[in-house]
């Protein structure tokens, strides 16, 4: 029993323990340093990027569920029309700029959507890190809750999939209220080239 | 004042392989800077290629090669030892030149 | 003749190649990616890096000649391959550029602030970090990448690296892992290696520093990290920093043992 308990003794110190988000963001804080309009409160992580990180975006289904409820609250829909104009949203899907330090603050912003999302037909330069966006109002009609499912989705996509790697592009400042109704009627106006 | 010029020129299976890589900001002139100014055309104009002093290639070419042009040459026969010599002349009259032997 | 044009279309651009069939162009952009690879501009950034390694200057007015990237003062065949490493002078696990930085300061007695002043450069002016990045790097090529991995810092810092990499953080709650963490996924056009995974590191580490075509600038991994965390919308990490080169660690690391093919050529 002595024996065992000295070896595991001997065994333990050599094992390194991994570096805890905390860890991670001590060092951050230390090297990082704020430029332009990124400020380094961007580094400290909220709740949500550190349950993500500490469970490699795989939580645990309770604390999930709680935690997009809570992110839920944060979205703020617009009164009245949730749609607004495709054109401008296809502008806004195209545009990459946004939030950088090297982006003018006040300087509007884009979705980055084409990065990861196949939208409008004619792009053919777009990502794949997310679903194709093709004949979204077309599969699923364009009334009152899917105009909010994509609102809430834009603004906040954690709220639906608590891991998810699409941006908080509404809770971050992102996009304005206007662009966000501008890309839900990307998405679901029948007019829109991405129902056609 | 020309960025470095290196080149190459080997024989194998009786054709000499010439390689030369030129520093030169090739502008079309249609390119506008971060303060929205249009930067003036800069481009090499001629390329000459000499073989033992002997002019073999006059090449004149146009703003539509891109920055830092690499270039090849084949030359039928040619023996080690050949002295092989590339020189270009541009829009602003600048020059460079390079020489080497046929390895 | 048509040899000559077939040669001269390739450098001149698609625009002049019209007339050329389909299966010759195809077979010409082959061939030009070949001699890309073979006269890559990227050797105009080796020259110009091999000068200013051997250019006296600072208050001290000497080269870096004598600086030790890990073999010996002055040894630079094969010494990029052995980067990021611990240094017992400096006490700290450094890469390449650290390390350049480094010698910098303590060699040639210059002020940290001026010689870390304009690591990047432009495509008309390169920075002094670039070109000797780009030289220092060409001196290993062949040679399998091995960067330290035994002394207690290059363990933590290898740790460190790893965590970094699916840490998630910034406005829009990026780590590495949300954009290089799945098989088979690209942003716009660009595909994107799962870089934890080794057969993906490999082909990775092992061409760069790299000549990009598009800026026509020689970009090194300090900037790539610098690039990156910029479109994650974060701020920006100091240059040389632990956070960089832990990382950078942990992807060589991930990469080892694949043969440095010298610096790349990039889109």
């Amino acid at each position: 029993m002595k024996r065992i308990f000295l070896i595991a003794m001997l065994v333990a110190p050599l094992a390194l323990a991994d570096p805890t988000p905390q860890d991670v963001q001590k060092l951050m804080q230390r090297d990082f340093h704020a430029r332009g309009q990124a400020g380094m409160d961007r580094v400290v992580q909220d709740g949500l990027q550190r349950l993500c990180t500490e469970s490699r975006d795989n939580p645990p289904a309770g604390a999930a569920k709680a935690i997009e409820a809570d992110q839920m609250k944060t979205i703020v829909f617009p009164e009245g029309s949730l749609m607004g104009d495709w054109k401008r949203g296809e502008s806004i899907a195209q545009n990459g700029r946004g939030l950088q330090w090297t982006d003018k603050p006040g300087d509007a912003a884009g979705g980055s959507c084409y990065n990861c999302h196949q939208i409008s037909p004619q792009e053919a330069s777009f990502g794949t890190l997310g679903p194709s966006l093709r004949q979204f109002g077309k599969l699923r009609g364009n009334g009152q809750e899917i105009q909010r499912y994509v609102y809430g989705k834009i603004y906040n996509a954690k709220a639906y999939n608590l891991c998810s790697q699409m941006p908080r592009l509404g809770l971050s400042g992102t996009l304005t209220e206007e662009q966000i109704r501008d890309l839900v009627a990307l998405l679901l106006d029948a007019g829109s080239p991405v129902n056609q | 004042m020309a960025g470095p010029m290196k080149m190459r020129a080997t024989l194998s299976g009786g054709v000499t392989d010439v390689r030369v890589l030129m520093t030169h900001p090739m502008e079309t002139g249609q390119r506008k800077d971060p303060d929205g100014k249009l930067v003036p055309l800069h481009f090499i104009q001629n390329v000459t290629l000499k073989v033992n002093g002997k002019t073999v290639v006059e090449s004149q070419i146009s703003q539509g090669i891109s920055r830092n042009p690499v270039f090849t040459f084949r030359i039928k026969g040619g023996a080690k030892g050949d002295r092989i010599e590339v020189s270009w002349i541009d829009n602003h009259g600048e020059t460079n030149q390079t020489e080497t032997a046929v390895a | 003749m048509k040899k000559f044009l077939g040669f001269f279309c390739v450098v001149a651009g698609a625009a002049f190649c019209n007339s050329l069939p389909a299966q010759d162009a195809k077979k010409e952009i082959q061939r030009y990616q070949r001699m890309i690879a073979e006269g890559s501009p990227v050797e105009l950034f080796e020259l110009q890096g091999e000068e200013l390694w051997k250019k006296p200057q600072g208050p001290n007015k000497v080269s870096l000649e004598k600086c030790d990237l890990g073999l010996g003062a002055g040894v630079v065949k094969g010494a990029y391959a052995g980067l990021p490493r611990y240094f017992k002078d400096a006490d700290r696990v450094m890469d390449l550029e650290t390390r350049l930085l480094h010698c910098m300061v303590t060699l040639q007695g210059r002020k940290r602030e001026e010689a870390a002043a304009r690591v990047f450069g432009s495509a008309d002016r390169p920075s002094e970090m670039e070109s000797l990045s780009a030289y220092i790097a060409a001196q290993s090529r062949g040679m399998k990448m091995a960067p330290g991995l035994s002394h207690p810092k290059e363990k933590e810092a290898y740790a460190m690296g790893r965590a970094v990499y699916f840490h998630r953080a910034g406005a829009w709650d990026f780590s590495c892992a949300s954009c290089h963490g799945e098989e088979g996924k690209r942003i716009r056009m660009q595909d994107l290696p799962v870089l934890y995974k080794p057969e993906h590191a490999r082909p990775v580490v092992s061409t760069w520093p790299a000549y990009r075509v598009s800026t026509s600038q020689l970009v090194t991994l300090q900037w790539r990290m610098n690039n990156c965390y910029q479109q994650m919308r974060m701020p920006e990490p100091d240059f040389g920093s632990d956070t960089t080169v832990a990382l950078i660690l942990f992807l060589t690391a991930t990469g080892k043992g694949e043969p440095y093919r010298g610096p790349g050529t990039k889109r």
